[in-house]
């Protein structure tokens, strides 16, 4: 039994979709990430899923039952907002403990509560403070310990990282992994951060113009994306987009990328990742999909023995991050990225060789963005 | 223009002297007026004819204060001012209370239970703090007759009530769009409802406006004089036409002294509240005037 | 953009689900238009309906109580050809005009005087701002107090030495009006003042730290660039101080009386005079509407601007 299914659910805000015919279900336990741009729907849907918005079709069910026209309060969910929505005239303590004084829950009981909550978020100390005197960090965690206070069914959590700074952010990121772990508890998560997507969920929706366009496990997402978007909003950097003739035939296919200033570049597709779509798309001009880390440095040592397709370019720019390094490349019709060991030694102007994984590289139609292979 | 640098010429020098003196000279115009009040009402009545407006009492005395307060002629009666002093305070409390009690849940309604057409409903209330009263003042009349309310404290209360709402609507409806959505979102969730969201999560962060629009009330209606002429009998006028009835009343010496010390006891109370609260005051007017 | 339905509307909308939302839930919804219904009940009665129960008086020929015998638009024919009318209506717009004038100029000069950090400042604001909280009866009264020629300011000037010195206008027929514009000017002109020191103290500091570094002289940076910031506080002052001088009605029974005779009526004391002592309800009714049409003519184009911008600010 799903803990949360969703099924064709429409929203119209006047005469605009906002949610496209979205349907999805997770199981108890599990950890569901909504990602994508800004307007996309997400926050929406997370509303729905509230009881804050009515939908305007389809269902809702939660732990099985039907909750589409439940008031928010009849739907055994907490939510954790982007601004905590902490009430400011209430200490922490009543603050954590609202929610089960509306529903009637005995004095002692709450009280237990919310010892319970704040032993788990390190907030004792903050108990009787009000939401103003607490700094973000602090705030955040108060939020949190609203809804796991009440052990609802689902807990919704609304971006609740993006109003810290960049340490605390990736502090609470691992709390909050950490408490799912230990709680197993069942989450739906909202974020426009994909490295919060990647590293919390168990599974990931990416939406776009209220539509998911792909559900799936985050090394799903990321490894096989089903179109241009879902890749390159996936990844930082992104993906690099080059444009690439197919050539050949099947068993034997091959990319021609065309760089100005350069000699093309032919680059072997593996047979392993053929698709039947490609052989329709011979002669076509495709979009080849390489990520950053899909690169690495020619290594000397290695000679025959090393893997992935020779190239070489000149570089333009090289932006050291510490783990590794950044390098900008012409290729096809515009720059690349690739990312190397933080051991390479090149400078801006000088002329690299480089290899390519062609593997994991994956190859899009232009005009539909979908994936061919 | 803070943090600008000024130059210390001593031409720049004199002209800040003259700013000085073009504000102090300001100051004293607006201060002219009360300070004539308060002379005046200090003064017996022999020496306003021998003096001028601004000497100073010889022998100051609160004979008129007293007078003003307890035997001046409103009229036939000659009762003072005191009674009506009372009436305002009797018709002022009330419709103070419920207009903003009314104003705080409309503008709750409004803003966070959002629903189609309420911001036309807004604008058809909002309208009510323009109209010139003098359009609804006859079926005003005759609907308070109707209601068995003429010449009545309650049918003033009631009067100031419906022409109160529009600006406390407006009030709290303004601070309310402030208030984050994701508050009543969260209570929500949490299970509470309409009156709990608002009683609990709402109000408490509403002082300052409560005290904006207590205030902008107080003074409103405390002030009012078209409502207190049209609407009001003897028992129950308003110390502000028990006010202009006593200047007006033509029996006997002009008492000047006693007028003043009437006009200052109609004017303590909004004077005390702007005292204590100008910057609610000040809000309150920029609120009702700017945003509307 | 924000929603503006809720679940009530989907109800009605998709009528299905209605009857699988609980009691409670449906109840929540329409609680909040429950508890604006008797405000949009008064307001429909005692704004609009009464506002058309005075249009329909209006056509009517009542005189001392409400009669419903109508004679079309003959009372604003009586209106326009009444002499105490036209000396209202008058007064109205030399009144009118010269109070929301002067309270502009001074208001808008003394904030700009303030606004130069000036020390004490708090104290000077609240002098200016106090007769704001004043009844107009109580200003009225002290005015009147004031330019009484027996006693009053003209009586302490001769009592300097100046014994030709004449401010006798109270009692002047041809002056009458404008002893209400000085005592209107002082009542209300601190409250603009507040309105365009807080507009100063909104505009964005470092536009004026950049004039300033572009040479421009005080008196320059305050015409070219802090004026046209201020537009929008001059437009709500006009508008406000129009108001108050079409509804001005307390201002003038306690100073003038309307007098000498009929000398400085507005048109407020005018439809009180006809329609509660001269037992003209008709022709009162059609003041008052004439007054509604005032108000009207500068709320509407207010209004229109302030939703434009709104819209595309």
């Amino acid at each position: 039994m799903s803990a949360l299914e969703i099924q064709r659910v429409c929203k119209d805000f006047g005469s605009t979709r906002v949610l496209q015919d979205v349907s999805l279900a997770i199981d108890s336990g599990e950890f569901l990430i909504l990602v994508g741009p800004s307007g996309c729907g997400k926050s929406t849907l997370m509303n729905a899923i509230a009881g804050l918005e009515p939908v305007t079709s389809g269902e809702i069910h939660i732990g099985g039952e039907e909750i589409t026209w439940r008031t928010p309060a009849e739907r055994d969910i907490a939510m954790v907002f982007q601004s905590y929505a902490l009430y400011p005239s209430m200490t922490v303590r009543g603050n954590i403990a609202f929610g089960l004084e509306m529903r009637k829950v005995p004095k002692a009981e709450r009280e237990a509560a919310v010892e319970r909550v704040a032993d788990l978020l390190q907030i004792s100390h903050l108990l009787e403070r009000k939401p103003s005197q607490l700094s973000g960090g602090q705030r955040q965690r108060v939020a949190m310990g609203r809804a796991l206070a009440r052990e609802p069914k689902v807990y919704l959590f609304d971006e609740p990282l993006s109003n810290l700074d960049a340490k605390l952010r990736v502090e609470m990121r691992t709390e909050i992994k950490k408490l799912h772990q230990r709680l197993g508890t069942t989450i739906v998560y909202v974020t426009h951060d994909q490295i919060e997507a990647m590293t919390l969920a168990d599974s990931i929706a990416v939406m776009r113009d209220g539509c998911i366009l792909q559900f799936g496990t985050p090394d799903e997402i990321y490894n096989d994306p089903v179109d241009i978007f879902v890749a390159g909003f996936m990844g930082s950097p992104s993906m690099n987009f080059v444009p690439a003739v197919l050539e050949g035939a099947p068993g034997d296919y091959r990319l021609r990328v065309a760089t100005p200033g350069a000699d093309d570049l032919l680059l072997p597709w593996p047979v392993s990742r053929e698709t039947a779509a490609l052989a329709e798309c011979r002669g076509r001009t495709l979009t080849l999909g390489l990520r950053p880390e899909h690169f690495s440095e020619e290594d000397a040592r290695l000679g025959e023995q090393a893997e992935g397709t020779p190239l070489s370019a000149t570089v333009s720019v090289v932006e050291p991050t510490g783990a590794d390094i950044l390098l900008r490349l012409p290729l096809g019709d515009g720059e690349i990225t690739a990312r190397v060991n933080p051991d390479c030694r090149v400078a801006a102007g000088e002329r690299l060789g480089l290899r390519v994984d062609m593997r994991r590289a994956v190859l899009f139609d232009p005009d539909s963005e979908r994936r061919l292979a | 223009m803070d943090n600008v640098i000024r130059s210390r010429t001593p031409a720049a020098r004199a002209g800040r002297l003259l700013l000085q003196a073009v504000l102090v000279v300001a100051a004293l115009w607006y201060l002219l007026p009360l300070a004539v009040m308060v002379l005046t009402s200090l003064k017996p009545l022999d020496e306003i004819g021998a003096g001028s407006l601004l000497t100073l009492p010889e022998h100051p005395t609160l004979a008129p204060w007293l007078k003003a307060w307890g035997s001046a002629c409103t009229g036939m009666r000659c009762e003072g001012v005191s009674g009506y002093f009372w009436n305002s305070f009797a018709i002022v409390i009330p419709a103070v209370i419920i207009a903003t009690l009314i104003g705080a849940l409309n503008g709750y309604a409004l803003t966070k239970w959002r629903f189609r057409g309420a911001e036309l409903l807004f604008a058809l209330m909002l309208f009510g703090c323009f109209i010139p009263f003098q359009v609804i003042l006859l079926p005003m009349a005759q609907t308070l007759g109707w209601l068995g309310l003429s010449s009545s404290r309650a049918g003033l209360v009631l009067v100031h009530v419906v022409f109160g709402i529009a600006f406390t609507t407006l009030f709290f409806r303004n601070f309310y769009v402030s208030v984050p959505d994701e508050l009543v979102a969260a209570a929500k969730l949490d299970g509470a409802g309409f009156f709990r969201i608002f009683w609990r999560i709402l109000l408490p962060v509403s002082k300052p406006i409560i005290v904006v629009s207590v205030i902008w009330q107080f003074t409103q209606i405390w002030n009012d004089f078209l409502f207190g002429v049209a609407f009001s009998g003897h028992d129950t006028q308003p110390v502000t036409v028990a006010l202009n009835n006593l200047v007006n009343t033509s029996t006997g010496v002009k008492e000047y002294n006693v007028d003043m010390a009437a006009a200052m006891i109609a004017a303590l109370p909004t004077l005390l509240v702007y005292v204590l609260a100008g910057k609610y005051f000040v809000r309150g007017l920029t609120a009702g005037s700017v945003k509307g | 953009m924000k929603s503006v339905s809720t679940h009530a509307d989907a109800w009605r909308r998709g009528g299905r689900p209605a009857a699988r939302a609980s009691l409670t839930g449906r109840f929540q919804a329409w609680l909040p238009k429950l508890v604006l219904a008797p405000s949009v009940a008064i307001s429909l009665c005692f704004i609009y309906g009464f506002m058309l129960w005075t249009f329909v008086l209006s056509l009517t020929n009542s005189r001392m109580l409400p009669s419903y015998d109508f004679v079309g638009f003959a009372q604003y024919a009586r209106l326009m050809a009444n002499e105490r009318w036209w000396v209202a209506a008058t007064n109205l717009g030399v009144f009118g005009a010269l109070f929301v004038g002067i309270c502009l100029v001074l208001g808008a000069g003394l904030a700009i005087l303030l606004d130069q950090r000036i020390r004490q400042e708090g104290v000077l604001r609240t002098i200016y701002l106090y007769p704001m909280a004043l009844s107009f009866i109580v200003t009225g009264v002290v005015w009147k107090w004031l330019l009484n020629p027996g006693l009053g300011i003209q009586a302490m000037v001769r009592g300097w030495g100046f014994e030709s010195f004449t401010f006798d206008w109270l009692v002047d027929p041809d002056m009458a009006v404008y002893t209400l514009v000085i005592a209107a000017v002082w009542q209300a002109s601190g409250f603009v003042m507040a309105l365009f020191l807080a507009g100063l103290r909104g505009i964005d500091d470092s536009i004026l730290k950049a004039a300033q570094l572009d040479g421009a002289s005080l008196p320059r940076v305050y015409r070219r660039v802090v004026m046209p910031c201020l537009r929008p506080v001059v437009f709500s002052a006009v508008m406000i101080l129009s108001h108050i001088a079409i509804k001005s009605f307390d201002l003038v029974v306690a100073l003038t009386g309307g007098g000498p005779g009929y000398a400085s009526d507005l048109p407020a004391t005018f439809m009180y005079a006809h329609a509660f002592t001269r037992a003209q309800i008709g022709m009162g009714s059609a003041s008052a509407i004439l007054m509604l049409g005032g108000v009207l003519a500068i709320l509407v184009p207010y209004l229109y601007s302030e939703l434009r911008s709104r819209r595309h600010g």
